[in-house]
């Protein structure tokens, strides 16, 4: 599904992904962990679409098409999606209104009719739910004044409303006491299918006890350094990440 | 001949066509001297620094329509709020259309000015109110000396006008270039309340100047909602001036939508003189290509225990200009006045401007007054996020625009008026979603 190979990118001439070869198959989930500043948070906005990110060498391709010269809404329209490590803050949209554009929008892109206000409502309902979401949230100004936990829970919301082919979860642990951190895994994992995929970027090995990766890579220094199972995750846990520093000598 | 000459040498002819008998003839007759001493104001002027009216003023307007023409509602249906049951004054280059009007002197007088100067009925309400709150500028003094027709309301007390009023003033374009001068009157008496919708729309993109000026006395505990939808073609200018008089615990609130128009200037003046009174202006500036608005608003604080709250949102695309001047005085005697003001912008593109300039004159030491400006541009941040979530740019813009304007509806009363800014703005930013927030 995504093949990303040789990715080189860079902001403000500074590189920052120096040669990443990632590929992800429907129905895997890949964890991505690594030390601050290796370059993970950049590799999600990269395959977004993120524009102030220069892509200098390499190819992102989605289901064989190189994604590399669409909008982050092209991507969007095409099933990706970016749970944001720090979701922006916009007074004056509501949640369910940015929802309703944001599909509606998508729908068009595929020459589809708006979805039906009542049929709207209902997927609004029941996602809402199942994310153990208070109505009276859903009136809110989009991400305004939510704490934390909130803001991550309503990622997933969006998650759930967009349904995604593959979504990457840009450090949705970060910020969640223990009984959201459970919601949102949860969230995540009634979504997993065989046909989408999941990529979980996260500095710590909690968030994998509950969503439990095919998959674990280590990036450093704008590479993958070190692949291997679930287990390489507790690895890291118990060791921490400067092993890996000395075993690729950096 | 200079518009100036023009306008002076008509006055005659103007006098002897309306009724050199009138009541106002003394005062018109004074202002037009007025007009002559001041003429059209300059940029030599503080108040009019940043606007001129140089191109807007090169044109050989007719001051008297030659024709009378008719309009059918269906044809001009799209420029009122027609979904809801309301009193309507409509204008036709200037004239009454009492085809498309619907007026009432059921216990309230909705009518025409030009009824309420002649009329001897009336004579008591125009002695005690008309031009006592207009000032003495060359425009206000323009209006006064032709001031022949508009909308005359008079709401006595304890009524409720549960319908709104539009007035609406229709150019034709029967004429090359033509300059407007409606005069309005509304009192409100004592405990009632009344709301008003006011709009001008040419409907060919001959030039047209309206220079209008609205009288409003908002009486003991009265309650006066306006709305101003400036929505004219490229091609139309508009000089509004609103002079707004409060007594004692009234409640006045102006709603001014400034998305269309070649130069819009609006001077809006609240005069408080009474106690606990509260006077709210708010705008919502939406522009682009070369258009021009300027927002220039005086409260005058003069007693105590006084609230007056000021909210103008800015978009400027294109080479559009912006300006605001704010000035708030508050008198020595008004202490306790919460006075607030903030004006907000954001520059789409880097050949639009906005000059914004906060005036507090503070001669009380016991009051509370803030202001703020900000000019900005669109959060980058806030565009990946939304695009991201499959919302094209272009709607992202839109939507971003919206927002950040949007909090000036939360005071608009009439439903229809706010889903029909909401349609103009979506309209405006070229997009079509429903910002039903």
């Amino acid at each position: 599904m995504l093949k990303i190979k040789n990715l080189h990118a860079s902001v403000d001439d500074k590189g920052i992904l120096k040669g990443i070869n990632l590929h992800v198959k429907p129905g895997e989930v890949h964890a991505i962990m690594g030390p601050n500043g290796s370059g993970k948070s950049t590799l999600a906005a990269v395959v977004a679409g993120k524009e102030e990110y220069e892509v200098e060498e390499g190819e992102i391709l989605l289901d064989g098409e190189n994604i590399d010269e669409l909008g982050p809404e092209e991507r969007a329209h095409k099933g990706v999606f970016l749970s944001f490590q720090y979701p922006v803050e916009i007074p004056g949209v509501s949640v369910t209104n940015f929802m309703k554009t944001a599909i509606n929008e998508t729908r068009k892109a595929k020459g589809l009719e708006d979805m039906p206000a009542n049929e709207m409502l209902k997927m609004i309902r029941e996602k809402s739910e199942m994310l153990e979401i208070d109505r009276k949230f859903l009136s809110r100004s989009l991400n305004e004044g939510f704490s934390g936990g909130e803001k991550k829970r309503n990622e997933i919301f969006q998650m759930a409303m967009l349904e995604p082919k593959l979504a990457i979860l840009d450090e949705t642990d970060s910020g969640l006491d223990i009984d959201a951190l459970r919601i949102v895994a949860n969230g995540v994992n009634k979504l997993k299918s065989k046909d989408n995929a999941v990529i979980v970027i996260t500095h710590y090995q909690r968030l994998l006890d509950y969503i439990v990766p095919d998959y674990v890579h280590v990036l450093h220094d704008g590479k993958i350094v070190k692949s291997g199972s679930k287990e390489l995750a507790h690895e890291l846990e118990a060791k921490g990440y400067d092993w890996i520093k000395e075993e690729v000598g950096a | 001949m200079e518009l100036k000459e023009k306008l002076v040498s008509s006055f005659m002819a103007f006098e002897n066509m309306v009724d050199i008998d009138s009541p106002v003839h003394d005062i018109r007759t004074e202002a037009i001297k007025q007009f002559e001493v001041e003429g059209f104001p300059t940029k030599r002027q503080e108040a009019w620094k940043y606007t001129s009216l140089n191109t807007v003023l090169k044109h050989d307007y007719s001051v008297f329509p030659k024709h009378e023409e008719a309009l059918e509602f269906k044809d001009v249906k799209k420029y009122f709020i027609h979904d809801i049951d309301s009193y309507k004054i409509i204008f036709i280059d200037g004239k009454y259309s009492s085809h498309l009007s619907q007026t009432t002197h059921d216990g309230i007088d909705v009518c025409l000015m030009s009824a309420a100067l002649t009329k001897p009925k009336y004579r008591l309400v125009i002695e005690n109110y008309f031009n006592k709150i207009a000032t003495k500028d060359g425009l206000s003094s323009l209006n006064t000396a032709f001031s022949a027709e508009g909308a005359y309301i008079h709401i006595p007390k304890n009524k409720l006008v549960e319908k709104p009023i539009q007035i609406l003033h229709f150019s034709t374009g029967n004429e090359a270039a033509l300059m407007l001068q409606p005069r309005n009157l509304i009192v409100v008496d004592e405990n009632s309340h009344v709301q008003i919708i006011e709009r001008h729309q040419s409907l060919t993109n001959n030039p047209v100047l309206t220079n209008s000026v609205t009288e409003i006395f908002a009486n003991k505990r009265a309650i006066v909602d306006y709305y101003k939808i400036q929505n004219d073609r490229e091609t139309a200018s508009l000089i509004d001036n609103t002079f707004i008089n409060q007594k004692r615990e009234s409640i006045a609130k102006v709603h001014t939508f400034s998305f269309g128009g070649k130069l819009t200037r609006n001077n809006l003046n609240f005069f408080q003189n009474g106690e606990r009174l509260d006077s709210t202006m708010k705008g919502i500036t939406i522009i682009g290509n070369k258009q021009h608005v300027d927002h220039n608003t005086l409260v005058h604080h003069i007693e105590p225990n006084c609230e007056s709250h000021q909210d103008y949102k800015g978009i400027f695309d294109d080479n559009s200009t912006g300006v605001f001047n704010g000035k708030v005085i508050v008198e020595k005697e008004a202490q306790k006045t919460n006075a607030f003001q903030a004006n907000n912008n954001i520059l789409v593109s880097d050949k639009a401007s906005i000059n914004t300039k906060p005036q507090l004159e503070i001669f009380a030491d016991d009051v509370k007054c803030s202001h703020g400006c900000t000019i900005g541009q669109l959060d980058e941040s806030a565009m990946f996020y939304l695009r991201s979530r499959g919302i094209p740019e272009k709607e992202a813009r839109a939507l971003l625009m919206f927002a950040f304007s949007n909090n000036v509806l939360d005071s608009v009363k009439i439903p229809e008026i706010k889903s029909r800014i909401t349609k103009i703005i979506a309209n405006k930013l070229g997009v079509n979603i429903g910002f039903n927030l």
